[in-house]
């Protein structure tokens, strides 16, 4: 039987693996934005699992809203992420480092 | 009417000072000067009709806080009365003089307005010292005491481009600090002994006051004796006596009309109109007052010594200035608070007309002040002669001996000189003030014979242009000749006459009654006193009881709780303990005692005579025969010189000391090297920590909230 505790691991191991990404990776802005996806993913699942375990459908209608919110999101982070490559030429994170004084 | 005397003066300063060019400088001048004659003219409706009852015109509260409530009043007595007088006697005319010495100075540029500014501080200086003398309590009279020295600090720097004006000045308010500091420490005692600091509260608690001792460093110390020394210092300071006279000669930096006006009639002798006032105080200090008598003989003596050879005509008179005042203390040292005032009265008008006579001279003389430059003057300006030498005549003591007729010092100095005999049995007070007496004559004769006889010397050009001043100088000179010539003459009786005429003078109730009753011991004598004062003024016409129906309502209500601690205040203006006979012994005094200061005078008058007229070679001849005296009298006893060494030197050090090591290198040195030092150092270090790539700040936005939720998981169980 699959119970609450089996969706609140995949979705914690989503969160760990999404928070990893985005500091552990070097090469590509492009996998940060997937890694932010993933830590989004992760709480809609943990919602959802406490959506169903509660009986309050409150959660997945809340879930539907984050999914909304994190399509734009990733419409935009494209959009600056296109501004940024035409400006910089080029999208490594290791390049991105202005804000060191 | 009071307030109107009190505030008239300040209006004419707030108008003149801040008005003028609304009313033009012109009539900035006349509007200071003409409330400064009302307000004289009232003060002499005051002086003539008072009956010597206590009036108080209470105007607004004044200090409220804790236990202390004191309001704002003008207090009414005899001794208000007579500096009333002298006030606005004097500083009404010295108005109108500076009209005319103040009409062209060289001390400042052409379109410079100064006439304004400096009525505008005349006036303000007469409303200073009118609130001194009508206080009622003493934080008032402070307020008065502080307004003074502030408007002498003003006029004395007044030409304010010379660097001289400005140090002395300067030195005249530090030194007056010194003193000013004892004042306020007395008024503090006050307040902590009897928890008031109003007069009257004051006085009835003095009697009680003299059995308790003060703890202090230690050593227990009297009450009374500590809080009248404290006070003393103070009066010492304001009325240059010795040890902290030397600002006074330095203030004749100021124009002359200010030198008479405050450093001659009415400011420096806020001292001895105080310890006058706290006499019910003074009288139980026994051994303040041998030292005030020791301090005041010393000044009075020294300041004659220096006067002897000073070449510069204001600086004799300045000596002159702080060794009368050191007569008046010896008066009040001895308990004959009314020879005292009495001194100051005629002191008053003698030396502002000095003061103001030595004005018209450096008029006339192109504002040369060394005698050595003047000579043979009486023909140039004969008015200013005539003035100077009733001053003269005055300050000498000329009258005939063993009358009451003569000019106005001889009569007040002989009373003094007899007071001194009397109170210090014939000691180091009474022969310190014959000499005294002996030096002033000759250093005053010696200015006359110096500027109106003998031949001319100096600037020729200088002679020849003399001329005499003008009506509004002299008109002053003129009245104050009058008060030099009669005041002591028409006042002897109050001053210093019968005990019964003094004691209706001075609105004191019950005086021979009193000293019959010859132990007076707090409460007690004091109901006594007030009781038998009653009776006295019903049956004596001549002794006009002032508060008779008061004193017998006081005396009933002691009556009725005997077990109040506290005594009466008592009546009138000053008071003389019932066991001090100064005065009755003082008109007793033996012949060759009231003769001396007369002898003294004559001494003094032919050998000044004998070296300034008959012999004038004498004089060089004799200083560079005694040169190691002269030169110190020339040098005032090494005085400055003294505390230069002693205060200024180590001050100037300290100063240095703190300025270059203390602030230079602690803390200028400290705040730079931690802006310039260690800052820096730990800014590389965090710069040092920095990556500039986002993912790190999240990763420790990440761990930071992991660990807070770590912390509140596990710790916020309870």
């Amino acid at each position: 039987m699959i119970g609450l505790e089996h969706y609140l691991t995949v979705a914690a191991a989503l969160f760990v693996i999404g928070i990893f990404g985005t500091f552990l990776n070097r090469k590509n802005v492009i996998i940060l934005l997937m890694s932010i996806e993933l830590i989004l993913l992760s709480v809609n699942i943990n919602l959802v699992a406490f959506s169903a375990f509660l009986g309050d459908l409150a959660g997945q209608v809340f879930t539907l809203f984050v999914l909304t919110v994190a399509a734009a999101e990733a419409a935009i982070g494209l959009a600056i992420l296109v501004c940024f490559f035409r400006s910089r030429g080029t999208i490594a994170v290791e390049d991105v480092n202005v804000m060191k004084g | 009417m009071l307030q109107l005397i009190l505030f008239l003066p300040l209006i004419g300063a707030l108008v003149a000072g801040f008005g003028w060019r609304i009313v033009t400088e012109r009539g900035a001048q006349w509007v200071a000067t003409g409330l400064l004659f009302v307000a004289c003219f009232f003060s002499w409706v005051v002086f003539l009709t008072f009956d010597g009852e206590l009036t108080k015109v209470s105007i607004m509260p004044f200090i409220e806080s804790g236990t202390l409530t004191t309001e704002w009043a003008i207090r009414l007595d005899r001794l208000t009365a007579i500096m009333l007088i002298v006030i606005t006697t004097v500083s009404a005319l010295v108005h109108l003089y500076s009209f005319g010495y103040m009409a062209h100075d060289e001390n400042f540029r052409d379109g410079e307005s100064y006439k304004p500014r400096f009525f505008a501080y005349l006036s303000f200086f007469t409303f200073a010292m009118l609130a001194l003398v009508t206080a009622d309590n003493l934080v008032q009279m402070f307020f008065g005491w502080e307004g003074v020295g502030v408007a002498s600090y003003l006029l004395i720097g007044f030409y304010y481009r010379k660097p001289s004006a400005n140090a002395a000045a300067m030195k005249a308010f530090v030194v007056n600090r010194v003193g000013d500091f004892g004042f306020a420490l007395g008024i503090f005692a006050l307040f902590f002994l009897t928890d008031s600091i109003d007069f009257d509260t004051i006085f009835a608690e003095a009697p009680a006051l003299a059995g308790i001792n003060l703890e202090f460093l230690g050593i227990s110390w009297d009450a009374t004796e500590v809080v009248v020394l404290l006070l003393f210092i103070g009066a010492m300071g304001k009325s240059a006596q010795l040890l902290l006279h030397t600002w006074l000669p330095d203030a004749m930096e100021g124009p002359t009309p200010v030198s008479a006006l405050i450093h001659a009639a009415t400011m420096v002798t806020a001292g001895v109109f105080m310890i006058c006032r706290m006499s019910p105080l003074v009288e139980f200090a026994p051994d303040a007052k041998s030292i005030i008598v020791f301090i005041g003989a010393s000044t009075a003596f020294f300041a004659a010594t220096v006067g002897l050879v000073q070449n510069d005509i204001k600086r004799v008179i300045a000596y002159s200035t702080c060794s009368q005042l050191g007569y008046m203390f010896v008066a009040a040292g001895v308990g004959v608070y009314s020879a005292a005032m009495f001194h100051l009265l005629t002191h008053a008008f003698f030396k502002a007309m000095l003061f103001l006579g030595a004005g018209s001279v450096i008029h006339a003389m192109h504002h040369e002040q060394d005698m050595r430059n003047y000579g043979n003057l009486r023909k140039k300006i004969p008015y200013t002669f005539w003035a100077m030498m009733i001053g003269t005549l005055a300050i000498t003591g000329v009258g005939i001996p063993l009358t009451h007729i003569g000019f106005a010092g001889f009569l007040s100095k002989d009373a003094i000189i007899e007071s001194a005999w009397a109170g210090t049995l014939g000691g180091y007070g009474f022969w310190m003030l014959v000499i005294a007496a002996l030096f002033t004559s000759f250093y005053s004769w010696r200015l006359i014979f110096l500027t109106f006889y003998g031949e001319q010397r100096g600037d020729r050009h200088t002679h020849e242009h003399a001329h005499e001043s003008p009506m509004v100088m002299l008109i002053p000179l003129g009245v104050l000749a009058i008060g030099a010539i009669f005041s002591g003459m028409v006042w002897y009786g109050s001053f210093f006459g019968s005990h019964d005429r003094v004691n209706a003078f001075f609105g004191i109730p019950t005086h021979h009654a009193a000293s019959e009753d010859s132990h007076g011991e707090g409460l007690g004598a004091a109901v006594e006193q007030a009781a038998e004062g009653d009776a006295e003024g019903a049956l004596d016409a001549v002794t006009e009881d002032p508060g008779h129906a008061e004193a017998g309502s006081a005396a009933d209500s002691a009556h009725a709780v005997p077990s109040h601690a506290a005594g009466i205040a008592p009546q009138g203006a000053i008071y003389m303990a019932p066991e001090n006979h100064v005065m009755d012994d003082a008109h007793h005094a033996p012949v060759w005692v009231k003769v001396s200061p007369f002898v003294a005078m004559l001494i003094g008058l032919l050998t000044a005579y004998w070296f300034y007229i008959v012999n004038p070679e004498r004089p060089r001849q004799l200083a560079a025969a005694q040169r190691p005296l002269y030169l110190f009298l020339l040098n005032k006893w090494y005085f400055d010189e003294l505390y230069n060494f002693v205060f200024l030197k180590p001050a100037f050090w300290i100063g240095g000391f703190f300025w270059k090591k203390g602030d230079g290198k602690t803390i200028d040195g400290g705040i730079n090297g931690l802006a310039m030092g260690i800052i820096p150092f730990f800014t590389r270090l965090a710069g040092r920590a920095q990556t500039g790539y986002i993912f790190t700040y999240a990763f420790a936005m990440v761990i930071g909230a992991a660990i807070l939720i770590t912390w509140m998981t596990i710790g916020g169980a309870d």
